[in-house]
């Protein structure tokens, strides 16, 4: 009777979740899996171009700590994509999948730039700042506000209604290119009052950058304040948790909803503020240049924790700076920097699967069973 | 050969072993099912009665131990493995195809080798059923269904396949007293036919009118096997909790009862369109609890929710007398917020713990404030007195917790329930409602939570209490309202009311259409 049944196997690997980690141990597990990394791409590397990887990851590391400028420049795109990254964590937080980051962030750029173009030469310069920042600021906000009403009013979905804004923003900033053309048929809006400097952010103690840095510093600690002890980054934490709790004991999901995208965006506009008037000057379709996406990155790599956040934006942006020193500097295509990025991120990444889970094999399952 | 086959095993475990993280769901389990045998398992919620059916029906897989069938030793690593081991298993939850007809049912998900032939089948259903005894036409759709023949249909599809070993998860949970006894019919049926049941159950009772032998697990340990007939309650009881403890619960009169909720007529539709309360009427009065029974998905959940302001009526009214003003105040039609605005005490212990009550991912100290927070002016959160009430509730009702920064959902069931109906009771309520308070709690945090609504009973709090359990609403109620597909059938005392009254009660409603 028993030779019916088919003989079965037991499972070659078997999974199961682990029990809270001790600290030092996730680290570890971390820091190996960043040193696996550095081997595997260092592997790719010496495969596909014969050199020495060390001198290609020496490389990376100038490119980002070689000279004092190299270092304002990584603390400045660290800033701005914190910023961002901050701006989209009080949505994700509740659960509303904000991929318009791109898109609120071009908006408040779009705000930036007319404030300064239109009213340049009417206002004196200190408030010609506090304009373009405040303008900036709502329309950011707006731009967050518009998929939160829907959603709130129809449940429509926040994912594709935030992707869609941010092709209407850029279609928009093309539009304002031919108005804002300057010089005539260039083709781009130039840098705006370039002999005034009407509406630029100023320099603090000679830095061009630190203004931006400190700002970004300051909305840092706010974000983390708000989220952690005011009862509106209560309210959100619950609504995010539970739509049911928050309705049991009270809470309007609609105007949570609304309100907490309004921050949201907001925020993305105060970044768009520091990339027009802090940092460039000037505003194109590539302003943002993606960052409103790999803002996303950078909030859940950090788990929504604002001052994790700050390691987690300066790893992306050493990573881009440091695949671009060493893609100038080898004279390789610019796709090689991007796999040895991919390959870095991937495995910080991954390795939080072994942070959470552990796996036996069959063997040494075996073992303890015979005994 | 029946004598030979029937010394060894149908099934047996040895030293069988599971763990999740830290947690030992089982340990070291040794378990002997014979043919033509009914086994239960007998164990308090958490004790590990699902992962080690789990574990036979190829679900989990064992950490350590050995599983034989027929004396051979097997590995079951999928529910395909159990299939071709002639396992069974009807889960609590049913996973059936709505739209598609019992046989449709049955048949789906066979192997290739059989020939699908819908005729042929049906005739094979109607086969089975006649041979054990079940009530079902192999041609309704699962949609139309209650949900005894759903669970009907789910033992049929295992007998189909050849299952010679079927295990129940709680399948009396859901059933009337009146289904239950059917159900056991068909059970006996099957023993007699030689097959080997095991049957997952708390409830005592059933473990003695329906098994030849008890397996106790406690805490996912072992704790060993005793025939039935040799047994009684408070030796089980013992068993299963490891300590003797009475079984009654306590029942004092009402003490000035007066009316502080009405309900008039209430209608409500869901959002699918259904009619979930027809015309329900009924009061609620301070210093009692009032129990309300019914089939599960009956209108409970709604009728609790339209009190609470959680859920819009499309007509009717909900009056409550307000003892401090003696005020009437209209609750229909209001928010939660809006309610509590009115001075209205209304604490709510819903079904869905975790995901209405609490907030999983929070910790006790976080889930305390949402009653809370908004007190004071400030933007900012005020974490201290919500601390001292989490502390208070973890001493007073002996809360199993690292501390007041663990997040709720690693407590046990019993622990998250008493961090509930904790925080419910300390808002001071003149109302006070719970659903389903002690489902999936253990005896000791069952009659931690009865002795707590007797407390709020006779601090002339209105108690209204959704149970499940017969037994326990005619022990502990007052006055029980039995409602049946959303219509109230009834109100009995509860003090010289029968279990067989209410069943029937319980049914009332759609009593037309059954035999």
């Amino acid at each position: 009777m028993s030779q019916a049944i088919k003989k079965h196997h037991e499972p070659l690997i078997h999974i199961t979740k682990r029990d809270q980690m001790v600290w030092w141990k996730g680290w570890l597990i971390r820091a190996i899996a960043i040193l696996a990394a550095l081997v595997v791409s260092g592997g790719v590397i010496m495969l596909l171009t014969g050199l020495n990887p060390i001198s290609v990851y020496a490389e990376m590391v100038d490119g980002n700590f070689g000279s004092s400028r190299k270092l304002w420049m990584l603390l400045q795109k660290t800033a701005i994509l914190l910023c961002i990254a901050l701006a989209v964590t009080p949505a994700f937080k509740m659960k509303f999948w904000n991929c318009g980051g791109e898109g609120q962030t071009l908006a408040g750029c779009i705000a930036a730039a007319a404030c300064m173009i239109h009213l340049g030469d009417s206002m004196p310069g200190w408030l010609l700042i506090l304009v373009t920042f405040v303008m900036s600021v709502c329309a950011g906000a707006l731009w967050g506000v518009i998929p939160a009403f829907f959603k709130a009013r129809y449940n429509t979905n926040e994912t594709l209604f935030t992707l869609m804004m941010n092709y209407v923003a850029i279609q928009l900033v093309e539009v304002l290119e031919v108005l804002w053309e300057n010089p005539k048929n260039s083709g781009t809006v130039g840098v705006i009052n370039r002999n005034s400097q009407a509406g630029w952010l100023p320099d603090l103690f000679g830095q061009r950058y630190l203004l931006n840095i400190l700002i970004v510093a300051a909305v840092c600690i706010l974000v983390y304040v708000y989220l952690k002890h005011s009862k509106q980054g209560y309210e959100v934490s619950v609504v995010g948790e539970s739509q049911n709790t928050a309705r049991y004991v009270g809470i309007d999901v609609k105007k949570v909803i609304v309100r907490t995208m309004i921050v949201s965006g907001a925020i993305c506009g105060l970044a768009g503020f520091l990339l027009v008037s802090g940092t460039g000057h000037t505003i194109g379709p590539n302003t943002v240049g993606g960052q409103g996406f790999t803002a996303m990155m950078v909030s859940w790599m950090a788990k929504f924790n604002p001052i994790v956040m700050i390691l987690t934006s300066g790893l992306i942006i050493f990573l881009q700076q440091g695949a671009t020193a060493i893609a100038t500097t080898f004279r390789l295509h610019d796709s090689l920097a991007d796999i040895v990025t991919g390959i870095i991120l991937f495995f910080i990444i991954g390795c939080e699967f072994f942070i959470q889970y552990q796996i036996h094999f069959r063997r040494s399952r075996k073992e303890g069973v015979e005994k | 050969m029946s004598q030979q086959i029937s010394a060894v095993p149908a099934i047996e475990l040895r030293g069988v072993t599971k763990r999740f993280g830290s947690v030992v769901a089982n340990r070291n389990v040794n378990l002997t099912v014979h043919k033509g045998e009914i086994l239960s398992i007998l164990g308090e919620n958490g004790s590990g009665k699902t992962t080690l059916m789990n574990m036979i029906s190829g679900i989990y897989f064992p950490d350590e131990g050995e599983i034989f069938i027929n004396g051979e030793p097997a590995v079951i690593a999928s529910p395909k493995d159990a299939f071709d081991y002639k396992i069974g298993m009807i889960h609590q939850h049913f996973k059936l195809v709505d739209v598609f007809s019992a046989t449709e049912n049955i048949v789906l998900g066979l192997g290739k080798a059989e020939k699908y032939d819908l005729k042929d089948a049906e005739e094979r259903v109607v086969e089975i059923s006649q041979r054990y005894g079940f009530e079902v036409d192999p041609k309704k759709k699962i949609y139309t269904m209650a949900v005894s023949e759903k669970q009907t249909v789910e033992i049929i599809k295992v007998l189909y396949r050849g299952a010679d070993i079927l295990i129940l998860d709680e399948p009396t949970a859901v059933l009337t007293p009146q289904e239950t006894q059917k159900l056991f019919a068909v059970l006996r049926r099957m023993r007699e036919d030689g097959k080997s049941i095991i049957i997952i159950t708390h409830k005592l009772h059933e473990v003695l009118s329906l098994s030849d032998r008890v397996a106790v697990l406690r805490k996912g340990e072992y704790i060993g096997t005793v025939e039935t007939a040799k047994t009684n309650e408070s030796e089980l009881t013992e068993m299963m909790v490891g300590k003797k403890i009475s079984l009654n619960i306590e029942r004092s009169e009402p003490k000035d009862p007066q009316v502080r909720l009405e309900v008039h007529h209430v209608d409500c539709t869901n959002r699918q369109g259904t009619l979930v309360l027809d015309d329900v009427s009924f009061s609620v009065n301070s210093g009692e609890i009032l129990g309300i029974a019914g089939i599960a998905g009956s209108g409970q959940r709604e009728l609790l929710e339209v009190i609470a302001g959680l859920q819009k009526t499309d007509s009717g009214a909900v009056l409550y007398h307000n003892p401090k003003t003696g005020n009437v105040d209209l609750l229909q039609g209001k928010t939660p917020l809006q309610i509590r605005e009115l001075g209205v005490r209304l604490s709510f212990v819903p079904e869905d713990r975790l995901g209405m009550g609490l907030v999983g991912n929070m910790d006790i100290t976080d889930n305390m404030m949402l009653r809370s927070y908004r007190k004071g002016k400030s933007a900012f959160l005020e974490r201290k007195a919500p601390k001292n009430l989490a502390e208070q509730i973890i001493e007073e009702l002996e809360v199993v917790t690292p501390g007041t920064t663990t997040p709720v959902r690693r407590l046990s069931g019993g622990n998250v329930q008493k961090v509930l109906v904790g925080r419910e009771i300390a808002a001071s309520p003149t109302v006070l409602m719970a659903a389903y308070p002690v489902r999936g709690l253990d005896i000791n945090s069952s009659y931690t939570i009865y002795n707590l609504l007797n407390q709020q009973k006779e601090q002339g709090v209105a108690v209204i209490f959704v149970g499940e359990d017969l037994d326990v609403l005619l022990e502990l109620c007052d006055r029980i309202l039995v409602i049946g597909g959303g219509k109230v059938t009834g109100v009995v005392d509860g003090r010289t009311a029968t279990k067989e009254q209410v069943g029937l009660l319980m049914t009332k409603s759609e009593g037309g259409e059954q035999a």
